[in-house]
């Protein structure tokens, strides 16, 4: 704890920070990198849809099955006259999926192959669908998609404001690019369970994104009655004083996701448990990584457009140029940082706090406040 | 100032112990309730406790989309669950889900192969006129049925010209008896009990029909050919000459051979049979015994009926009745059969309404019914009457269903997914129990107790709810919840980084700890919302999996908050008086020093007490 604790104390104070915003080109350049990566990837590989989004049927053998993966093929191949993809999970039961068949005929296909691998067919698990089913399913959670989208931007919009809603948005949008072109480039299996993590992302990458707009509101209520700072140190701030708080957030919604892929992936071998994780494992890592480094610093930028905004900048470069030819930059830099950053919390960030700052240095350090 | 802080004090102090004594009240409710009404643990859905699943999609007839509404849906799902629970299978639920999806659950142990030709078929209403009808079943083999217009004791009339004061029941049968009689000849034998007392096989030699019989058993089991012409209603000669021709010797064989209270027999009487063809069918009769009947083709279809309705006549006092509207072709064909049947003594004088070959009503008529609308009255409750209307209406329902997945899970598996769950969910408690310890260390204490009340109340709901609104766990469920772990966790950690936060400002404890839950409490709102309304719209939108997932994510949502307000906050307020914590012990996670504390910790609460008072 100590070495994150300080870590935090220190990033708390300001006395480290990485500058989020400066550096943005570069993050900005990296995800549309990937993002490009990942539209050629869906362009060109494409999703690899399950069973679910063409019909067919899944067949699941009990465990410890004596027949091989051929042996099987051949006998559902023969059992339905279409091709089948056999697999062998972990526990040694066989996975037998066969594409393009009819509900209906998926009766007689199980019989024969229980005949065949000489189970009971009361003990082959059978998953059909129908050849629509798997587009129901997507069409209504892109339905959903789209619903929540506007709903949360209109949210965001009001609880912050409208920069910040667009903001949040690219974020999404940019997590999900990712996480399916993922799924494109390495050629994950696209099932109900991976749309059901893709769609969980949503809460999740919002949910980190807006503990920082949430801080940086808070941190920016008062901003343009003091000249101290412009819009983009103090976005860099909060990301810096809430990224302690993101790292711990993201390690603990990782966590449960890991122990669900391992027990999906290793034990199972394949299922529901698995392809949720996985996409939410992806989504995940993708929505930390966007809450902080592109969603903030994008704020930053629409934020600095304002007329409001270019005018604190230019005053704060101002009064800098000023301090500067004054001989006594470097210092009241470097001390300001902190009081800024968690001030800003309360109703006054330039308020009383900035006086019991500006106090502080004129008389000589804490003592001042421990009186 | 000191008064002002001790009033302060005393305000903070006695909120905590409510909350939580509140929070130990509710747990003790659910646990209570939970083992009052027996439902200790939650229902488990398909995937888990093996069984099969059937997803149906409607589909409308082309230009009829807006036939696929709720009314629809749920006529369609109470047939349903009548004929997959007509099978025996008691224990069948049949839902609809989302605006155009019927969810049919089959647990384990249920032929559900049966089930789902059930299900899968369309439902086949039609109008038959009755042939013959009698009791069934092993008592009644022997005995006749001593009343056997008592099935009858429903009757259809047009509504508008009910007035003439026909009465009810036997009466009007009788009425018309002696014309029937010689019509039909030495057919129908004497009095109208006797005809359906008499089986054919009984008595052989005693009828016509029964002579039938006898030429049936010498000669080959082929006699199909006598059948056909006679059948057809259209001839003007009535259906009491159709009777007697058109009811073949096999099914005069079925008819005997048939016995109604015998589930598969009567799943299968008349299986097969063309609309164009006479056939047997079962019925319950006003007494609720099987009463079993040989039916002529079908006058009337299912879709000639424009709209039923359960109605309460006031005017007549004939109490709960139902009425029907035809089409313009159903009103032509209805009146043609009407007038037909109102010339023949009973029974041949009752039409039978099939559903899926089961006689649902067998009302009689007295007279031709051409207003293209009739009315069916009796001795109904109002739920038959209303269960009556839906059948009627569901003949006219322009939808037919589609099976988009069927999911048969043996019980072994459902088992160990379920038990692959359980184990990932503790793998993953575990993960998050231990990461929390060891950056939280004492602070710890306080989250993971918070995680313990979450996830009892959450097991208690979730157990509560099975019976109330049908919620089952399925495998969709069990990971929304170990996802919700996280969700939980991060409003602890959001309020503790607070907390911190304002340590780190040189703050002692009781104070950060007050200062900072405002803003925590903010945040966590702020994203639980927006966690929350994910949650809502795909719970509304999405169907089936997609939609278990959706409803724990939402319900542990609601829980992190209100176990957030009542029960960590207060929890951290009433551990913030313990020295561990307030003294910033350095294994209680709260440490000035570790936490890098502003102002150097040198006398332990004056330098801070100014500050609060100042800031508040």
């Amino acid at each position: 704890m100590s070495k994150l604790g300080t870590l935090g104390a220190r990033l708390h104070h300001g006395e480290i920070g990485y500058d989020f915003v400066r550096n943005r080109v570069i993050w900005y350049g990296l995800s549309v990198l990937i993002t490009i990566t990942a539209i050629l990837g869906l362009s060109v590989r494409g999703l690899h849809m399950g069973i679910e989004f063409q019909g067919g049927a899944v067949f699941t053998t009990p465990k410890n099955m004596s027949a091989s993966v051929s042996q099987a093929e051949g006998y559902a191949e023969d059992a339905s006259g279409h091709d089948a993809i056999v697999q062998k999970l972990g526990d040694g039961s066989l996975r037998i999926q066969i594409a393009g068949i009819d509900t209906g005929a998926s009766d007689t296909i199980k019989r024969d192959l229980a005949t065949d691998l000489k189970v009971d067919a009361e003990h082959i698990n059978a998953d059909l669908v129908g050849p629509s089913w798997g587009e129901q399913i997507a069409n209504k959670a892109w339905k959903g998609l789209a619903i929540f989208m506007v709903l949360v931007v209109i949210y965001l919009a009001i609880a912050f404001e409208w920069r910040m809603a667009v903001a949040a948005f690219v974020a999404l949008v940019h997590d999900l690019t990712i996480t399916t072109g993922v799924y494109a480039l390495v050629g994950f299996e696209v099932t109900p369970g991976t749309v059901i993590g893709l769609l969980t992302i949503l809460g999740y990458s919002l949910y980190d994104t807006v503990v920082v707009f949430d801080s940086l509101k808070e941190q920016t209520k008062d901003i343009t009655r003091q000249s101290r700072w412009t819009y983009s140190e103090i976005a860099n701030r909060s990301i810096n004083g809430t990224l302690v708080r993101s790292i711990n957030t993201t390690v603990v919604a990782l966590l449960p996701v890991a122990g669900l892929l391992f027990i999906g992936g290793g034990v199972l071998g394949a299922g529901m448990l698995n392809d949720i994780s996985l996409s939410l494992f992806v989504g995940l890592a993708a929505g930390a990584y966007s809450s902080i480094f592109i969603a903030t610093p994008l704020v930053a930028d629409l934020k600095e457009r304002e007329p409001q905004m270019k005018s604190l900048r230019k005053r704060v470069l101002a009064k800098r140029a000023q301090a500067a030819a004054r001989g006594e930059n470097g210092e009241s830099a470097g001390d300001g940082v902190f009081d800024g950053v968690h001030e800003g919390a309360a109703a006054a960030v330039v308020g009383p706090r900035n006086q019991s700052a500006t106090r502080t240095r004129g008389r000589g350090g804490p003592s001042e406040r421990h009186r | 100032m000191a008064a002002l802080k001790k009033g302060k004090q005393a305000s903070v102090q006695s909120k905590p112990g409510r909350s939580l004594a509140l929070m130990v009240i509710v747990i003790a409710a659910l646990t209570g309730g939970m083992i009052a009404s027996g439902n200790t643990t939650p229902r488990l859905g398909i995937d888990l406790a093996g069984g099969t699943s059937i997803t149906l999609r409607a589909v409308s007839e082309p230009g009829q989309e807006s036939a696929i509404n709720k009314t629809n849906m749920d006529t369609a799902v109470e047939i349903m669950e009548r004929r997959v629970n007509g099978l025996g299978v008691s224990e069948a639920e049949v839902q609809t889900q989302g605006t155009r999806n019927i969810i049919v659950n089959i647990p384990k142990g249920m032929n559900s192969e049966e089930a789902r030709a059930q299900v899968g078929t369309t439902a086949k209403l039609y109008f038959r006129p009755v042939l013959t009808t009698e009791l069934s079943g092993p008592d009644a083999a022997g005995t006749p049925a001593p009343d056997a217009s008592d099935g009858a004791s429903h009757k259809a009339t047009d509504p508008s010209g009910d007035a003439t004061g026909d009465g009810t029941g036997a009466p009007t049968a009788d009425a018309t008896g002696d014309k029937a009689q010689d019509t039909t000849g030495d057919k129908a034998q004497g009095a109208t009990g006797d005809t359906a007392g008499d089986t054919p096989a009984a008595s052989p030699s005693a009828t016509t029909q029964g002579r039938a019989v006898t030429d049936a058993l010498k000669a080959d089991p082929s006699p199909s050919a006598t059948a056909s012409g006679g059948a057809s209603p259209a001839p003007s000669d009535g259906a009491s000459d159709g009777a007697g021709d058109g009811v073949s010797e096999k099914l005069q064989a079925q008819y005997a051979a048939l016995d109604c209270t015998d589930g598969s027999a009567r799943a299968k009487a008349g299986e097969g049979a063309l609309p164009t063809d006479p056939t047997v069918a079962c019925g319950t009769n006003a007494r609720g015994q099987w009463q079993k009947y040989i039916l002529g083709p079908a006058a009337v279809d299912g879709t000639d009926v424009d709209k039923a309705q359960a109605v309460f006549n006031t005017q007549t006092a004939a109490g709960w009745t139902v009425t029907m509207d035809f089409t313009g072709g159903g009103a032509k064909k209805f009146a043609d059969i009407t007038g037909k049947l109102a010339q023949n003594q009973s029974p041949q004088n009752q039409f039978a309404i099939v559903l899926d070959n089961e006689v649902v009503s067998d009302p009689y008529v007295s007279q031709a019914l051409t207003g293209g609308n009739a009315e069916i009255s009796g001795q109904f409750g109002q739920e038959e009457a209303q269960s009556l209307a839906n059948m009627l209406s569901y003949g006219a329902l322009p939808l037919s269903f589609k099976e988009d997945s069927v999911t048969t899970v043996t019980a072994a598996l459902g088992g160990e997914q379920l038990h692959a769950g359980l184990i990932a969910g503790a793998i993953g408690l575990a993960l998050v129990v231990l990461y929390l310890l060891v950056y939280y260390r004492g602070l710890s204490f306080i989250a993971i107790t918070s995680l313990m009340v979450s996830a009892s109340l959450t097991y208690a709901i979730m157990s509560l709810l099975g019976p109330t609104i049908g919620f089952a766990l399925n495998l969709p469920a069990v990971c929304g919840a170990i996802v919700a772990i996280g969700i939980t966790a991060d409003s602890f950690i959001v309020f503790f980084e607070r907390v911190r936060d304002e340590i780190r400002e040189g703050r002692s404890l009781r104070p950060a700890v007050e200062r900072g839950w405002p803003r925590a409490r903010r945040t966590i709102l702020v994203s639980d919302f927006v966690s929350f309304l994910a949650a809502a719209v795909l719970f509304v939108v999405t169907v089936g999996k997609v939609q278990g997932f959706a409803f724990t994510l939402g319900l542990t949502t609601l829980l992190d908050v209100v176990v957030v307000f009542l029960f960590t906050k207060p929890l951290l307020t009433l551990m913030a008086r313990r020295r561990f914590f307030a003294r910033g012990h350095r294994w209680s996670g709260l440490d000035p020093k570790a936490l890098g504390a502003k102002p150097p910790l040198r006398a332990s609460r004056r330098p801070s007490a100014p500050v609060t008072t100042k800031e508040a």
